[in-house]
């Protein structure tokens, strides 16, 4: 009997093959002296990164070693959404990271390896290929997470991120292996096609949870968002903005592809789980938000709302639904991006990170705070900004599909969760500022990425025809 | 046209953000597009057909549409009037905020414009989503102008203000998916024609009304109102009671009545109650209040009271009579808001106990503030008796209970403003700050004048305002009347 080789179809994997040697190529350049090395790596993992995302745009479709493999137009979608992720918090934390010294070299190389491990998720058509893409993510953050090797917050983020994520790590191995034992099989459209025929064990429905359990821990949904305002709230600023954006799409990636590839005989039993997530994470997103009276751990929470959200548009399982996941999704990243890009330039200030921090702000610097209070607007979905439209294509779906409770649900926790947001606008324009406040430079990279995010927020808000085309053309294949 | 009165606030606006940075060119040139804003909508009433209940002056563009959402603007004769006193109003307030306003004149002025924009689109939008887009803009330049150029305890109520009307406007953006949903369309006036079945009515409904009752405001959900109105600057009172009341009433004028025929019928008794109550005990309330803001601001909820009342009366006088009241509000309220912004420029309080005896030092402001009360407590000549007549007989008609009770708010309605304009005005003069009050500058005299040209015009001779909105209360009512449910569609006139 001859050995059936699998077919190794490397051109479509040439994103993550430039991404995986340029990440080696600069551990190499960081080992040097340099002192002006950390610009040029800086310099070097942007281009690779915009080369990445020009390859992904050009490879065609197609999969790669048995199906293990997956490039497909949502793959590439959530791919391009992660490169303009990582790009633009790399991008606007450059200035940053000299300033903290954290321009050695191997900060890019370990987001790079994060990347990578996120790129290779929204690829994953095996549970073995997502395990190991969702590892390599991981662990890098975790890495990333304490890189303020003095600061003993940092170390705690770090290794509180390490400890709980791979209890999750555990947990989504575990039910990997129920899945297997029951199915025969790791490759997902082999388990989808098994469980289309055979009988459905509860060992399988449990595996599934264990999965779904996993994946939650991911995008820090409720239940299972415990860790999320620790670790934002430890990690260096731009670690935080970066840990805000890559994992969430990564992950959200990889939920699409198990539940609706792997799973989707199996609905009726994971939707109803999904829609409890979608439920908490409101609530939790806007209640406890209320309190916080640090800014990172304010995010951290409106994060878990916004995931909220995405899990509500995807609960609705229909087109629209899907859609609205991409595109919530994409204009979540241009507002976390400008939110953290504030935060970042006022850390560098020598503004601290509680919100009583911000007073004045607009007194001081009007156009710094009219961004700001925009990103708040947008996060609390107040129309015409982008923030609203990707609400309101959430609630559109979720009515359609006729989950009026849930919408309604959805729709009071936002407007519970305005308040908070509010708050930050409210410090910023209602207060006095404190003497000599806020007397920073604005380089470059900062004046372009919050250029560039405040015009999306308008610019989606008012005109989101593209954005939604987009998004519904990467969707088209679940349906 | 509409898009050019609706956006050219907006592109002022801008202007001023970019372009102007000295806060005297700023202040004049946000008066001059107001006045240019008002001159152009007057052109809308040249150019409109009295004769036709059609919407007019359409304007449709390509915004989503796989999802039947389109940018869609006109104006009937019920949007119209309400229009005009956004853009009659707007240049008032600005004048008004000449002094008064020293701090970040231009953020001010931007904010404003802002607001006068957004509002003007609410009443022009033909498109379901973009109405809610408008409607829910509005929150945020309202909630800067409480918040930065508020009283002492403006951030409570910038925060109250937003969140309560937040609160409410999410549960109509429900309601406004699953019509949109089930009418396969965002257009207002395709919505009209939509089949509903009774119960998706009556869901469909209480979303709306939860949006349309906070901003009327309705009691029990009227707590926002006072807050906002005496930590606002005055001239953000005059256009939260002038126009931002307004709207909630025209949601129910525009979008309940005739897409929600059935349900609107069903709910005419918790209407009547809820308005009863508003109208008698809100009035009550006014009595026993000490600031003067405070007290306008409670006989605002009460006079809304009638406006409710005569909508759901579903008859020409009572629908006709709301219309009309609403605009006599928005004159007299905001007149008695600016007549308290004048003294209030002057001695820095609004307590009524503090005055006393302003005829003396301000004879000219006192015959002025005269007028306005006594228009507010319902004189005939003045515009309000008109309009509350009209709601009255309306009411009647109706119902004869409801307009008995009604009509006993008249009385303590009279009892209020009289009582504190007698303790305002009249009386010896025993603070030495009454004394130090200059009567009324020429600015000041030049906000009113126009004021009080419309109170009598309205007062003496309100025909031609009956007949912008005439023919448009009458396709309204027959609308109302529809019976909606069920496959064959039966109208009963």
């Amino acid at each position: 009997m001859p050995v059936q080789m699998p077919d190794i179809n490397l051109v479509t994997m040439l994103p993550e093959i430039l991404i995986a040697i340029l990440g080696l190529v600069l551990l190499l350049m960081s080992a040097g002296q340099d002192a002006e090395r950390g610009r040029k790596v800086n310099a070097m993992a942007l281009a690779g990164v915009i080369a990445a995302a020009a390859l992904t745009v050009v490879t065609a479709n197609g999969s790669s070693f048995g199906g293990f493999f997956v490039v497909d137009p949502f793959a590439r979608a959530m791919k391009l959404l992660m490169l303009l992720a990582t790009g633009m918090v790399l991008y606007m934390s450059m200035e940053y990271m000299r300033d903290q010294k954290f321009d050695g070299g191997e900060y890019q190389v370990m987001t790079l390896m994060a990347l990578l491990g996120g790129m290779i998720m929204a690829s994953a058509g095996d549970f073995v290929v997502l395990y190991m893409g969702l590892e390599l993510m991981s662990l890098s953050i975790y890495v990333l997470a304490a890189w303020r090797r003095d600061d003993v917050r940092s170390n705690e983020a770090g290794l509180k991120y390490f400890v709980l994520g791979s209890m999750a790590s555990g947990f989504l191995l575990y039910g990997i292996s129920l899945i297997y034992g029951t199915t025969g099989t790791t490759l997902f459209t082999g388990v989808a096609t098994a469980l289309s025929h055979g009988h459905i064990s509860t060992a399988t429905i449990m595996g599934v949870v264990m999965v779904l359990a996993g994946m939650s821990f991911k995008v820090a949904a409720a239940p299972f968002h415990m860790w999320a305002p620790d670790v934002y709230e430890g990690a260096p600023t731009s670690v935080t903005a970066f840990m805000a954006v890559l994992p969430k799409i990564a992950a959200f990636a990889a939920i699409f592809r198990v539940l609706l590839i792997a799973f989707p005989a199996l609905q009726s039993h994971w939707n109803p789980l999904l829609q409890l997530l979608a439920v908490a994470s409101l609530a939790v997103g806007a209640i406890a938000a209320i309190g916080q009276t640090n800014i990172k751990r304010m995010l951290a929470y409106s994060s878990i709302g916004h995931v909220g959200f995405i899990l509500l548009g995807l609960t609705a399982h229909t087109g629209l639904g899907y859609q609205s996941v991409v595109a919530y999704l994409a204009i979540y990243i241009f507002m976390s991006v400008g939110a953290f890009a504030i935060i970042l330039l006022l850390n560098k200030a020598g503004v601290g990170d509680e919100i009583e921090d911000y007073k004045g702000l607009g007194h001081k610097r009007p156009m710094l705070a009219l961004l700001m209070a925009l990103f708040m607007f947008s996060m609390a979905g107040i129309p015409p900004l982008a923030g609203f439209m990707g609400k309101l294509y959430v609630f559109m779906a979720a009515v359609q599909s006729g989950m009026m409770m849930l919408a309604v649900a959805g729709v009071l926790f936002s407007a519970i969760g305005a308040f908070y947001y509010l708050r930050i606008v409210k410090f910023m324009y209602f207060d006095q500022p404190a003497e000599g406040a806020f007397g920073m430079e604005l380089d470059f990279s900062a004046r372009a990425i919050l250029t560039v995010t405040g015009v999306v927020m308008l610019v989606w808000g008012l005109f989101p025809g593209a954005l939604l085309s987009w998004s519904g053309a990467s969707v088209k294949m679940f349906q | 046209m509409l898009s050019l009165v609706t956006f050219l606030p907006l592109a002022g606006a801008l202007v001023i953000l970019l372009a102007i940075h000295n806060d005297k060119a700023a202040k004049s040139f946000a008066l001059g597009i107001s006045l240019v804003t008002f001159v152009i909508s007057l052109r809308l009433i040249t150019g409109f057909d009295l004769g036709t209940a059609n919407f007019q002056f359409l304007e449709e563009a390509k915004w989503l549409p796989e999802y039947g959402i389109a940018y869609r603007m006109g104006v009937d004769g019920i949007s119209l009037p309400f229009v005009l006193l956004t853009t009659f109003l707007t240049p008032i307030c600005l004048l008004a905020s000449w002094v008064s306003i020293q701090v970040r004149v231009r953020e001010y002025l931007m904010a404003f414009l802002a607001l006068e924009s957004f509002v003007v689109g609410v009443f022009c939008a033909l498109d379901f989503i973009l109405f809610y887009v408008l409607w829910e803009a509005m929150l945020i330049p309202m909630f800067l102008i409480i918040g930065v150029w508020g009283g002492p305890r403006r951030v409570y109520a910038a925060l109250k203000f937003f969140l309560y009307t937040l609160a409410g406007s999410v549960l109509m953006l429900i309601a406004i998916l699953a019509l949109g949903y089930h009418g396969k369309t965002f257009s207002i006036p395709a919505l009209m024609d939509v089949p509903l079945s009774f119960s998706f009515q009556v869901w469909l409904f209480l979303g709306l009304f939860a949006s349309f009752a906070v901003k009327v405001p309705m009691w029990p959900v009227h707590t926002w109102l006072p807050d906002a109105h005496v930590e606002a600057p005055t001239a953000g009172s005059v256009i939260l009671a002038g126009i931002l009341l307004k709207m909630g009433a025209y949601g129910f004028l525009r979008f309940s009545l005739p897409i929600l025929p059935d349900a609107s019928r069903f709910f005419i008794p918790l209407i009547f109650g809820l308005s009863l109550v508003a109208v008698v005990y809100t009035a009550l309330v006014a009595l026993m209040q000490k600031d003067l803001k405070k007290l306008v601001a409670y006989s605002s909820v009460s006079h809304m009271g009638f406006v409710t009342i005569g909508i759901f009366a579903m008859n020409t006088q009572g629908v006709e009579g709301s219309i009309l009241q609403m605009i006599n509000h928005g004159i007299v309220s905001g007149a008695l808001f600016l007549a308290v912004g004048v003294v209030y420029d002057r001695m820095h309080t609004r307590e009524i106990a503090h005055f006393g005896g302003v005829a003396h030092v301000m004879p000219v402001y006192a015959v002025i503030f005269m007028v306005f009360t006594l228009a507010s407590a319902g004189l005939p000549g003045t515009n309000s008796f008109v309009g509350e007549i009209l709601i009255l007989l309306g009411a009647f008609l109706a119902n004869k209970a409801v307009a008995i009770v009604a009509a006993t708010g008249l009385v303590f309605g009279a009892a209020y403003i009289l009582w504190m304009f007698k303790r305002v005005v009249f009386g010896a003069v025993v603070h030495d700050e009454v004394r130090a009050m200059k009567d009324l500058s020429l600015r000041e005299f030049a906000l009113f004048a126009p004021l009080l040209v419309m109170v009598f015009w309205i007062g003496f001779y309100p025909g031609p305002f009956l007949k912008i909105f005439h023919a448009s209360v009458e396709h309204l009512l027959k609308q109302a009347a529809v019976v909606k449910t069920g496959a064959a569609m039966v109208a009963q006139f």
